[in-house]
């Protein structure tokens, strides 16, 4: 188990060692393996932020994100109205139905994918915090 | 023998290893059950190993395990706020199963699970209904204004619920096809490129040059799979953060 947090504070650690070391020389190879530590972690954050703003730009990437999201939609909006046909015996109503409520949850779903409408989450979050004004965001 | 190399789709054939059967199911020991009891142990036997030593300036498998650890803290406590980090097993040993899943597809003649829709959408359903079980636990019948936008006029309401309801439903779905989708295209590119070198290298001299084309694009392939992998673990991690988000705030 890791009990710490290594992320943010790799500095205080060994500082607090280098208290109770003894040797100023080892306490000069410390300061430099931290120097060291702290530059390898800046780098990898900044490739990690790289990859993030990347991530969303990467061609494939974004095509089987869209593709997925709204085929998704589609299938579970067709799963659901077979299902209620079924249990209904409703066919062919509830199968159209669902169809077509799935493709709006499809284009949801790809819009909500490209940022363009805000979370369920976060639109409800933002509309509870200042209640009063209902936030329509499906504009932006 | 020949129509088994270029056949890129072979890689993904189940096969039983320890044949078992109970009353109707099928509960065979396979290939795919190896590698992901493999996955595990590898994994397990990693972070074990690596954090150890509890050393104060860590070494480099212990600097390797901590960044992990960290790298997914941060994520989750990003996306789902400090009260996310009771999820934090859960996401973290998701992310360490995909991304160790995926990192051994890469090595020639193992098996990738991910690359099976079964294997991810179980995955995508144990986040799911973490998130429905925990949401409806916490937030009881609030949980399901989730699906109840306001600012909507009243008669649009049942509509609106419909859709975001099967927006909701999708999501197991897309989570699951994303990741197998970019397994499975991905080993068969690369396996594709792969029966190029080996169809033009045996016809001749000609061929030989030629082959140099697909062998320089199979490496380059290669080092991009890599990097979906990772990029694919990651993507997964991030959204389960954001859908255990929605649970864990489904809004007042």
């Amino acid at each position: 188990m890791i009990e710490r947090s290594p992320g943010g504070d790799p500095e205080p650690k060994p500082a607090k060692r280098s208290a109770a070391a003894t040797s100023p020389a080892e306490e000069a190879a410390l300061a430099a393996r931290l120097e060291r530590l702290g530059e390898s972690l800046e780098a990898r954050r900044t490739a990690e932020e790289a990859e993030k703003s990347r991530g969303r730009s990467s061609g494939f990437g974004r095509a089987t994100k869209i593709a997925s999201e709204f085929v998704a939609g589609v299938i579970v909006g067709g799963g659901v109205g077979w299902a209620i046909d079924r249990g209904l015996g409703t066919a062919p109503w509830g199968m159209i139905l669902f169809v077509l409520l799935g493709f709006a949850a499809g284009v949801l779903n790809v819009l909500r994918a490209e940022g363009v409408v805000a979370d369920a989450g976060v639109r409800l979050r933002e509309a509870g915090r200042n209640s009063g004004t209902p936030t329509d965001r499906s504009d932006g | 023998m020949a129509a088994d190399k270029v056949d890129p789709i072979h890689q993904f054939h189940i096969t039983k290893i320890l044949p078992i059967q109970v009353g109707h199911w099928d509960v065979s020991f396979t290939n795919s059950s190896l590698f992901m009891a493999v996955v595990v142990i590898l994994t397990t036997a990693f972070l074990v190993m690596a954090t150890s030593g509890r050393s104060v300036v860590p070494g480099r498998w212990q600097l390797v395990a901590e960044m992990s650890y960290s790298f997914v803290a941060n994520t989750l406590r990003d996306a789902a706020g400090k009260s996310g980090m009771k999820f934090f097993p859960l996401v973290f040993s998701l992310f360490m199963f995909v991304l160790v899943a995926n990192l051994l597809g890469m090595i020639p003649y193992f098996f990738t699970i991910t690359s099976h829709i079964i294997v991810t959408f179980c995955l995508a359903m144990l986040v799911i209904l973490t998130v429905v079980i925990y949401g409806i636990w916490k937030h009881g019948f609030h949980f399901f204004g989730l699906f109840v936008p306001s600012g909507v006029p009243a008669a649009l309401i049942p509509l609106v619920t419909m859709i975001e309801v099967i927006s909701f439903l999708s999501r197991p779905i897309s989570l699951s096809v994303r990741l197998f989708a970019n397994m499975l295209a991905g080993h068969i590119t690369l396996k594709v490129f792969a029966g190029f070198i080996v169809t033009l290298s045996a016809a001749g001299a000609v061929g030989m040059a030629g082959s140099i084309l697909p062998l320089a694009m199979a490496v380059a392939l290669t080092a991009l799979e890599f990097l979906v992998a990772f990029l694919q673990a990651y993507v997964f991690t991030v959204l389960t953060c954001m859908y255990l988000n929605d649970a864990i705030h489904p809004g007042h």
